[in-house]
């Protein structure tokens, strides 16, 4: 069933061009419709897949025979989590974007091309495969921004698809060396994940290769400092790809140096643990500092995003199994928290009173205009902090002990980038929505009715509450019981931290 | 010869002689009996009778698996070349289907007849084996090509394209025709594989240098590679967009094809080495320097280009440098098998999706502002007056970013009356043209992202194997490896300036009063047909790069 999540989604981009142009309520429910087939069937596919057991196969079949490609779909106790991430996200950014009346069947039909390149991604278990998945999602993010965006958006689309480009550079020139070398050494032509983390590939070929893919992935990871293209990217987008932008995308760079660089090249990992380390703890800190000072609300978030993504990086490079374990599950709880705090941001606030500006909406009193939009930015914040009982602790406390670990002066910077982490967010809280106008302070309570009058905001729709309450749900349920996605994860995480101490005498 | 010798090269050549009568065909009705029909039935009826011939001869191609050589060993046929004759009449084939709406001429009938010529040239270039017969190929080709680029006889920029393609073209003839005469000098044959029994064991002496150098000079020219490029982007852009296209694409396989076969064939054991830091004397380092500028210069001056068909042009540049990187892939005789497939898949996918961006710009030429003929058009002032904001809400000023590719209104007044022509290609020609035809948009769409490499085009697992290939050369030291690196340093150079056609097309307002335009179904057909082509084998390379890899191991490589 899982690999219809990919079909499905590719068809519904093809099938949404067939809505007549006009009937914009009728693409939507196309797209709800389309998207939420899709999570029937990552979520039924799920079903399938029992925790601990080895790899997956779905789909195998010969694709290009003169290269070797197959079109080989598998799922194991790591991508798994990332596609049941994809299904509720792609399904929340279509309730977040039900008010898009600009060319909505085209909006819509780049939507689910971008969503079917994304789990394409998460399911290949082909590098080639991966990587031709991987570069099909680079167009239809830069013609959601770059048509529907917002704030600079065609310079922020732009800038989007030249970084994920050079990345796809970078990793193109590793991949073809994989394949090169790995067709010398066994005499087989194969793109082949499960192969090619078998061959044993000759140390100072992995210390050049390594870096190449995992900085050409973690280019769309936002590791620092190729992570500029990030905070104006989100900025740009519209609400839904900013979601999705923030909320699965870069956990495409992510996977993508996880799965074909760091399980690949245990010696060369070894060699450059310790510089990305430092990379995505400056990052951590760096994008914290960074959202501390924005004026715009929207890129308060996308800082955060920067600074919650390092965690991810630290975790992979952790090479135990809790930093491991945590990276993969800080990736499925950012993906959720980030969505949701873009889809307050961009749709419940900026849809409303036209304005980012955090001084701006100092004069609005939000909380008391909007108050479901201020509930719940405040729990996603909470969730965003890493407070028990959302999803954010127990994939950060992971990271954090893991990184421990393996670098414990890289541990107490990150834990200094935490609190950062929580002072911006309650400044822009403060700011946003609780911040106290003049008319408050008189002391009779008789407040000049010119200014105490909140302006008329457009009501919270039952589309914003269902994708909010989605995915606050999701992010509670994961916080209470971790365990739902751990017990997929740790299984799989084993066998790659144990090659790694395997090969520690060496 | 006797007469069973001709019988048995008209049985080999018998698709070339086809395409001949289609030639002759198409100029006789032309002249003989539709002089006084519309311009349009008989650019129909020239087409048809190039078409039907074209698919005649493909047919009889498909169908003929004969392996032979003919006239003492100078005409030689096997599947490979099979294959490559049957891409290079598919790709004229588009090319006549889309000259049905390009009108430029009065010469209908003997334009058809040259683009036949051409493409017999193109097959004979093919199917060559003898350096006489490699130079015979190549001026025939050319010398239909030049007239091509010059039938535009109402704009001086064809004019001008002819001229500097014909003058480019015959010194770089004169200097191949050099070579030949002295690769004949050191070997006494005029045979490729002669040529290569007779220097093995020779060493690389400056004589066989000079000649080798004076080889690659000519073919230099024949594809464009930087710095025997200089013809090119005026010659796309002059020349009429049909013509251009069948320059840009069927040539190009042809080409780089008899490039790839005179090198291995004639001169297998001086390929020499191109690692970098490790030159060694041979053709690889002077085809490796050749692709490196290629790839530089036409990926960087592509970006300061405002006309489609100029733009294209250095496109083709940097492609050339890829296609070279192909041809240094060859130099490995253990998978050569593998470096010819991967040339050809590359060069046949280029080709197609070549000759419908050239489609696309024919289009917009046709329709687009202006009242000139193809190539040439005035800037109306009016088609300045800022658009009106589109209703759908989004903020105006950003759709008025055309001003800064297009003249602002002074500008265009005073270039109006200076009289300066400006180019209907000019990518304000294609400005707003996703409102104005959104399916012509998407098959630009297609056609640019397959030229930036990406996926699910065809353009995608084309790089991908011939950069793969490239680094089998040597897969212990990776020899070429700098050569990859340059040329995937630059797709982001690249996608940047294919995407500011796509800018154009659907974040710019259309110029003027908005309407839509309509497409006529033989150009419709044949961008059509190449968009399709492009996706599905994109999608499903094995399509044609099955039948290829067999067509190889038939021919024995």
């Amino acid at each position: 069933m899982l690999p219809w999540t990919i079909y499905l989604s590719f068809l519904g981009a093809a099938a949404m061009l067939l809505v007549p142009a006009r009937h914009a309520q009728a693409a939507r429910v196309a797209a709800l419709a389309v998207t939420l087939a899709g999570a029937v069937c990552a979520f039924g596919g799920a079903a399938a897949y029992h925790p601990g057991q080895a790899l997956l196969t779905l789909t195998r079949v010969k694709w290009i025979p003169a290269l070797g490609a197959e079109y080989f779909l598998a799922v194991d106790g790591i991508n798994l989590p990332l596609v049941l991430l994809t299904a509720i996200a792609a399904v929340a950014g279509v309730l977040f974007s039900w008010n898009v009346t600009d060319r909505p069947r085209e909006f819509f039909a780049l939507y689910l091309a971008l969503i079917g390149g994304v789990y394409g991604v998460f399911l290949s278990f082909d590098a080639f495969l991966l990587f031709f998945f991987y570069e099909v999602a680079i167009i239809p993010k830069y013609f959601l921004i770059a048509i529907w965006g917002s704030t600079r958006r065609e310079y922020g689309a732009m800038k989007l698809a030249l970084y994920s480009f050079i990345g796809s550079a970078l990793v193109f020139i590793g991949l073809l060396a994989v394949y090169v070398v790995a067709a010398r050494q066994t005499g087989l032509a194969t793109f082949d994940l499960s192969a090619l983390a078998k061959v044993a590939f000759p140390a100072n070929f992995q210390h050049w290769v390594f870096p190449l893919i995992f900085v050409g992935f973690a280019v769309l990871a936002g590791l620092w400092p190729l992570h500029t293209w990030a905070p104006t990217g989100h900025v740009a987008a519209p609400t839904a790809a900013s979601m999705l932008l923030a909320g699965v995308v870069m956990k495409l760079g992510a996977y993508g140096a996880l799965r074909v660089a760091v399980a690949m090249f245990p010696e060369g990992v070894k060699a450059w643990q310790d510089p990305i380390a430092v990379l995505a703890v400056i990052g951590i800190v760096y994008g914290a500092l960074a959202a501390m000072v924005q004026k715009d609300f929207k890129f308060v978030i996308g800082y955060s995003s920067v600074s919650h993504m390092g965690f991810v990086l630290l975790g992979l490079v952790t090479l135990n199994e809790l930093g491991l374990s945590g990276a993969v599950l800080q990736m499925f709880s950012h993906g959720i928290i980030a969505g949701l705090l873009f889809g307050v941001v961009g749709r419940m606030v900026y849809d409303r009173a036209h304005t980012r500006d955090l001084e701006a909406l100092e004069g609005m009193r939000l909380s008391r205009v909007l108050p479901f939009a201020a509930v719940t930015f405040v729990l996603a914040s909470m969730a965003s902090m890493g407070l028990p009982g959302f999803s954010g602790f127990v994939a950060e406390i992971s990271v954090l002990i893991g990184a421990w670990q393996a670098f414990p002066a890289a541990a107490i910077v990150t834990g200094i980038g935490i609190v950062i982490g929580v002072a911006y967010l309650l400044r822009a809280i403060q700011k946003a929505f609780f911040a106290a106008t003049k008319t408050d302070a008189l002391p009779n309570g008789n407040a000049p009715a010119a200014i105490a009058e909140p302006p008329a905001l457009e009501p919270i729709s039952w589309p914003e509450r269902l994708g909010a309450a989605l995915l606050l749900a999701t992010t509670i349920v994961i916080g209470l019981r971790p365990q739902l996605l751990l017990d997929y994860i740790l299984p799989s995480v084993k066998p790659l931290v144990a090659v790694w101490q395997q090969g520690g005498g060496l | 010869m006797n007469g069973t010798g001709y019988l048995h090269l008209l049985k080999l050549a018998a698709p070339e002689a086809l395409v001949v009568l289609a030639a002759l065909g198409a100029l006789f009705v032309d002249v003989g009996v539709m002089r006084e029909q519309g311009r349009r039935t008989r650019r129909l009826l020239g087409a048809a009778i190039a078409t039907l011939g074209a698919f005649a001869a493909g047919l009889g191609l498909l169908n003929l698996h004969a392996y032979g050589t003919a006239m003492g060993g100078m005409f030689a046929t096997d599947p490979l070349t099979q294959w490559t004759k049957v891409v290079v009449l598919a790709l004229t084939g588009l090319t006549a289907i889309l000259s049905v709406e390009t009108d430029f001429t009065e010469h209908v009938g003997e334009y058809f007849a040259l683009l036949l010529l051409a493409t017999t040239g193109l097959m004979f270039m093919v199917s060559a084996t003898d350096v006489l017969m490699v130079f015979l190929s190549l001026e025939l080709t050319s010398l239909s090509l030049y007239s091509l680029a010059a039938l535009n006889k109402a704009s001086p920029r064809s004019a001008e394209a002819a001229l500097k393609y014909f003058f480019f073209g015959a010194l770089a003839a004169a200097f191949a025709l050099y070579g030949f005469s002295l690769l004949y000098g050191i070997a006494g044959t005029t045979n490729l594989a002669g040529i290569a029994a007779s220097v093995r064991g020779r060493g690389f002496d400056p004589l066989l240098a000079a000649a080798m150098l004076m080889v690659i000079v000519g073919f230099g020219f024949k594809v464009a590679a930087v710095p025997f490029h200089l013809w090119a982007p005026d010659a796309y852009q002059g020349a009429p967009t049909p013509a251009a296209a069948l320059i840009a694409s069927g040539s190009k396989v042809a080409s780089f094809f008899l490039l790839g076969k005179v090198l291995t064939l004639a001169l297998p054991e001086n390929a020499g080495r191109a690692a970098l830091g490790h030159f060694g004397a041979g053709w690889m380092p002077v085809l490796a320097v050749l692709a490196l500028a290629s790839m530089l210069l036409g990926n960087l001056a592509a970006l300061a280009q405002h006309s489609l068909k100029r733009l294209l042009a250095y496109s083709a540049i940097a492609h050339a440098g890829t296609m070279l990187l192909g041809v240094l892939a060859l130099a490995g005789a253990a998978n050569r098998a593998e470096a010819y497939a991967a040339l050809l898949f590359y060069a046949a996918t280029y080709g197609l999706t070549t000759v419908g961006a050239f489609g696309v710009a024919a289009v917009a030429e046709r329709l687009g502002e202006g009242d000139g003929i193809a190539g040439l058009t005035e800037v109306h002032p009016e088609d300045f007056v800022a658009p009106e904001p589109a209703s759908s809400g989004a903020p105006a000023c950003s759709r008025l970013e055309i001003q800064h590719v297009a003249p602002s209104p002074a500008q265009a007044q005073s270039r109006l009356q200076a009289g300066a022509p400006v180019s209907a290609s000019g990518c304000t020609g294609l400005a707003g043209l996703a409102r104005r035809s959104p399916w012509l948009a998407a098959c630009l769409l297609v056609m640019m992202l397959s030229l930036a490499g990406l996926p699910p085009f065809a353009g995608f697992p084309a790089k991908f194997y011939v950069f793969a290939a490239a680094l089998k050369v040597d897969a212990t030291n990776l020899d070429l490896l700098w050569l990859a690196v340059v040329g995937l340093a630059l797709s982001p150079v690249a996608l940047y300036y294919y995407l500011k056609v796509l800018k154009q097309a659907y974040m710019v307002a259309p110029n003027g009063t908005e309407m839509r335009w309509k497409l006529r179904w033989p150009e419709a057909l044949a961008i059509g047909l190449a968009a399709a082509g492009v996706l599905i084998l994109g999608i499903a390379p094995g399509l044609l790069l099955d039948s290829l890899s067999e067509a190889i191991r038939a021919a024995g490589l």
